[in-house]
């Protein structure tokens, strides 16, 4: 049920690069779990509410008080391309 | 002298805050077996920790633990998904693969207050994503009870370890299964608390909804120790964090009988996937039940078996999102490209190992456009119906028992090229994650000469009950798990697992 | 030819004037050196969780209790995922179904809503970088990042650019009086998007719209949006279809170009954010926010217009800059029960403001300047009895502007006061006339409209302090017309 075009659709939303090779098993397997996944579809589900926190009802908020920021080197120490005062990409429209 | 490996944690504390035993000489003990390991269960081992650097007694700040802390000085693995500063964590992931962290995790800083030393990272599942870790870019563990098979996931190296005598005591993280069932596998302790107990501060994320960290260890008592001083008040850093609720005050637990205690059965969770000699080890571990005092009856949970479809849509797409950091920007490993996209997709295709990618596919497709109702919405009112059954049960029931795992420790490769086999291991044990209830598993017997692991499981903020019920039963159990510790001189006096069935 | 009619909306991003960001303690300050501002949370780090921080929901209640929206018992943080550098989770968190608040309306536009969101960071263009091989490279700069925003979604109710910009105007000062935001347009912290269609007049369907993205000025909201009007009536007039798309207007070359193709089809798969759970506003903080918000510029420009008697103009000028009005208030205060309210607005919107503004070194807010209200009333209430002519009340207000003091100091000082009655004033007008004999022979003719020199003379002579009127009529007097 899901074929080689949704696949690569659903790989390019997830920023994932897909090998040739990839593509066919990755489909097959998708689809057989997500066949499985189809019994939730026989449930009569109408009027039940989504749970999307199971147990914490409501969120508890911060006081507006700063803390101290982390020095920049350490903050830059981890990236794998570091300028001298920011993290380095290419440029989104190169 | 008694060999300190021998003792549990709770024997191993006293022992420690007596002065008995040193900081140092429990450590060494422990440092010299793992580093001499052949599971696979450390991907990380702290230095000499009288030496300056992370790890160790805590770092470079913290000195020896004092005799005045309650753990006072022993040492605890910690699963590769938590944050420490300045000592390595992947998340057993190559994208992350030397990674640092300038921070530390809310649970392993609450355990370092209570004296808790870090001994080492355990290996797990990428991501927390499995149930044999296999998935693991730092190769699979090893089960201690049979080299050939797997210890469980995803939390396999932390179950691994303590199984083997590596480590006293383990923090694991339990999303569907993954402390609960390397528990049963490895047959250890293995406590998932109720959701938002633990601070998920600093434990890199699966499934945020589902994700808990929990004790592993190698007795009852050792996890109630570990869990006393995990959850707490709290944490200002987690919104979801509820901290302790519970109505009673955590104690080590003492129960020798289960009278009036109503267990309940769920016949929905003991279908044609259980095998017989787990079958027969549980049914025993009821009779056992019986025998203290315990009432054992049926109990409904009909929707428990849709549970395995909920959590296979929700915890992939919580992933899929949870995972979309890791983008080769701010830190982890990158595959240069001239341009941004390549960047990103690279980077994940390449740091990613085949189960990561193909839950943040399943993820990602379940939240696109057009399929968002029919899976994720769907999934969470099929979660919906799952917390009522609970609540329903625990009208009639005070604790709900089942097989931990359906099966014992399968081989090695077993089940790797069959997504949906993988995924059913955990078919006893989602039910509770999707809930948020607490659960422990316990070892309850052996089949084919592998541990068989009982989960016994309460309503919200039970723990205290079902750490009573699961020592009582383990000290009526005796079971023996002295195989996959490999120690030979456990006879003068330090039994490890209450040897007297 | 068909006539067509615009329909806008617009979605505005208020940067809220906390002194944390959304979701983490880092300090807001504009202009620290790049990525001094973060921490574990707002760089995304493995494993980080958000907070809300309580002063930014305070904030977007403050704008929902001011614009007469719901404030939403219950609201939902939710999870819009897409890649980009700037956004360090791969999503950002946004409210989405269940805002904090529904509805209001400002003027005449009616709100749709008010959420809460995370800002994203700032991406600087580096240019070759010796990393990558010679191609450009863009440096990433987390500070900005998690900022909080109010979004401020209107309903489809402005027909025209140049409404839109009114509009706008408007709720940029109604802003800055609630204090929510710096509302500064060059640094960002107020942003604006259109949703633009047209339709026939007449037809009361919605076109297809299209969203002009990121204007940041009001004249380039109004050049933007007058030529996407324009764009789709060509398109329309053409018989062609609006194809729906998110559009960047570039003022400097006024061409619109489509940011669909770079990015791909959008699909953010919006779900609620698992690591907050709803957000339920504390009643107490409700009305902390209900007690802070001052009255707002519609409303006293309605005061100003009702009880002091205003011309629509001066009201609203006078409300829709708030300390102009706090100033005005002062005066009127101070010049008690008798005071001319609309001279006083005069002399505050026009005169004085108009020194203050013309002096780079002066601080423009009146109150803050060397004119204090009483003596400003005074002077209003010397020229309104005629003690000095209005000339030299402006003369008068010219010394306060500069050193301050008092009007009736400085009148008698620089021998300002008005010359009196005719005794004093005749012979001067007298002579005006002796010196202009081909303008007496015009005004002896019945041609009235030369006196101006007539004036103008005796001005000259008398430094402004004679009454024009009182000089025409000396004039017409001693000429025996
Ligand atoms: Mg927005
Ligand atoms: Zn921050």
């Amino acid at each position: 049920m899901i074929d080689r075009d949704t696949v690569l659709h659903v790989a390019a939303l997830a920023r994932l690069d897909l090998h040739e090779d990839e593509i066919e098993p990755m489909a097959r397997e998708l689809s057989a779990v997500l066949d499985h996944l189809e019994t939730i579809g026989e449930l009569d589900l109408d009027g039940v509410a989504p749970t999307a926190h199971v147990l914490a009802s409501e969120s508890r908020l911060r006081a507006d008080q700063p803390h101290t920021s982390l020095p920049r080197e350490v903050a830059l120490d981890q990236a794998p391309d570091a300028s001298d005062d920011g993290f380095r990409v290419p440029s989104p429209q190169a | 002298m008694t060999d300190p490996i021998s003792l549990t944690a709770v024997e191993a504390a006293a022992a420690l805050r007596r002065g008995e035993l040193s900081p140092r000489e429990l450590f060494d003990a422990y440092r010299q077996r793992a580093a001499a390991d052949d599971t696979n269960s450390f991907t990380w081992l702290a230095d000499d920790p009288t030496t300056a650097g992370a790890g160790g007694f805590g770092g470079e700040d913290r000195g020896v633990p004092g005799a005045d802390t309650v753990l006072a000085g022993l040492p605890v693995a910690i699963k590769d998904l938590f944050c420490i500063t300045g000592v390595p964590t992947a998340a057993c992931s190559n994208l992350l693969r030397g990674y640092r962290p300038p921070y530390t995790a809310t649970v392993v800083a609450r355990l370092q207050e209570a004296g808790a030393t870090i001994l080492g990272k355990t290996n797990q599942d990428e991501f927390a994503m499995g149930s044999s870790n296999e998935n693991s870019a730092f190769g699979p563990v090893r089960n201690p009870w049979d080299r050939s098979r797997v210890p469980g996931g995803s939390s396999g190296g932390s179950a691994a370890a303590v199984a083997a005598g590596l480590a006293p005591v383990a923090l694991g993280t339990d999303t569907g299964g993954s402390v609960r069932q390397p528990a049963a596998l490895c047959g250890v302790v293995g406590l998932k608390p109720t959701y938002g107990t633990v601070s998920r501060y600093g434990m890199i994320a699966f499934a945020s909804s589902l994700d808990q960290a929990g004790p592993i260890s190698r007795t009852v008592a050792d996890t109630a120790l570990l869990f006393q001083h995990m959850t707490g008040p709290v944490d200002p850093r987690d919104a979801t964090s509820i901290g302790w609720g519970g109505a009673d005050e955590l104690g080590l637990p003492t129960a020798e009988r289960l009278d009036g205690l109503r267990i309940g059965v769920p016949v929905e969770l003991l279908g044609e996937g259980v095998e017989p000699g787990v079958r027969a080890a549980f049914d025993a571990a009821l009779r056992r039940a019986e025998d203290l005092g315990a009432e054992v009856t049926d109990v409904a949970l009909p929707h428990a078996r849709h549970a395995l479809a909920a959590y296979y849509v929700l915890a992939p797409a919580e992933a899929s999102s949870n995972l979309s950091r890791f983008d080769g920007v701010r830190y982890g490993n990158r595959v240069d490209a001239d341009d941004l996209v390549s960047l990103y997709t690279r980077t994940r295709h390449d740091g990613f190992g085949p189960e990561v990618k193909r839950r943040i596919m399943l993820g990602t497709f379940a939240l696109s456009s057009g399929y968002y109702d029919a899976y994720y919405g769907r999934a969470q009112q099929v979660r919906t119906k799952i917390v009522e059954d609970f609540r329903a049960a625990h009208e009639q029931v005070d604790l709900i028992a089942t097989p931990t795992s359906p099966t014992v420790a399968w081989k090695l490769g077993e089940r790797v090229d069959d997504p949906l086999a993988m995924y059913q291991a955990d078919t006893s044990t989602l039910p509770f994650s999707l809930a948020g209830v607490p659960a422990i598993s316990i070892p309850c017997g052996l089949s084919e000469g592998l541990p068989v692991g009982l989960q016994l499981s309460g309503p919200v903020f039970s723990e205290q009950r079902i750490l009573e019920a699961a020592h009582a039963l383990e000290q009526a159990i005796g079971f023996d798990g002295t195989p996959a510790l490999g120690l030979d001189a456990v006879t003068d006096g330090g039994a490890a697992n209450g040897g007297a069935a | 030819m068909t006539a067509y009619e615009p329909v806008i909306g617009l979605e505005i991003h208020v940067q809220l004037a906390t002194r944390t960001k959304m979701f983490c303690a880092c300090e807001l300050t504009f202009g620290e050196p790049p990525n001094t501002r973060t921490c574990p949370v707002c760089l995304g780090l493995p494993g980080t969780l958000p907070v809300v921080n309580q002063e930014a929901v305070r904030l977007g209640l403050m704008i929902g209790l001011a614009f007469g929206g719901e404030l939403a018992d219950r609201s939902v943080f939710h999870r819009k995922n897409y890649f980009y550098p700037d956004l360090p989770k791969g999503y950002q968190i946004s409210q989405f179904d269940e805002p904090l608040v529904s509805g209001g309306q400002l003027g005449d536009v009616r709100l749709e809503r008010v959420h809460l969101e995370e800002d994203a960071a700032k991406l600087v263009h580096a240019g070759a970088s010796g990393r990558i091989g010679g191609s450009t490279s863009s440096v990433v700069d987390y500070n900005r990042g998690g900022t909080p925003l109010a979004e401020i979604v209107t309903r489809p109710d402005i027909h025209s650019a140049e409404a839109a910009a009114t509009w706008l105007r408007l709720l940029r000062e109604t802003l800055r009086q609630l204090g929510v935001s710096d509302v500064n347009m060059e640094e960002g912290s107020l942003r604006c998007d259109a949703n633009v269609s047209i339709r026939p007049v007449g037809e009361t369907e919605l076109g297809t719209k299209t969203e002009l993205k990121n204007m940041n000025s009001f004249r380039f909201i109004e050049q933007g949006v007058n030529a996407e009007i324009a764009r789709q009536t060509r398109i329309l007039e053409s018989g062609g279809t609006v194809e729906q798309e998110t559009l960047h207007f570039d003022p400097r070359t006024g061409a619109i170009t489509s940011l669909r193709s770079k990015e791909g089809s959008h699909d953010y798969r919006y779900f609620p954010e698992p690591d907050l759970p709803p957000l339920r506003v504390p009643s107490e903080l409700v009305d902390q926010a209900r007690a802070a918000i001052p009255e707002l510029p519609l409303d006293r420009a309605e005061r100003f217009r009702g009880e002091h008697g205003l011309h629509e103009e001066s009201a609203r000028l006078l409300a829709f800059r708030r300390e102009l009005g706090d100033y005005y208030e002062a005066v009127v205060s101070a010049a008690g029960a008798d005071g001319d309210r609309q001279q006083i607005a005069n002399w505050v919107g026009n005169d004085l403001v108009r020194r203050l503004e013309a002096d780079e070194d002066a601080e423009s807010d009146p109150a803050r300047s060397k004119v204090a209200p009483a003596a400003l009333a005074a002077l209003v209430q010397l020229v309104g009895s005629k003690a000095i002519t209005r000339k030299a009340g402006e003369q008068v207000l010219d010394a306060l502007v500069a050193e301050g003091g008092e009007p009736q100091a400085i009148v008698e000082r620089e021998g300002l006061a008005a010359i009196g009655g005719g005794d004093e004033l005749r012979p001067i007008v007298e002579a005006a006339l002796n010196a202009n004999p081909d303008v007496v022979e015009k005004l002896k003719s019945g041609n009235m409209k030369p006196i101006g020199a007539i004036v103008g003379h005796v001005m000259r002579e008398t430094k402004g302090r004679a009454d024009g009127g009182e000089v025409t009529k000396l004039a017409r007097e001693i000429l025996g017309l």
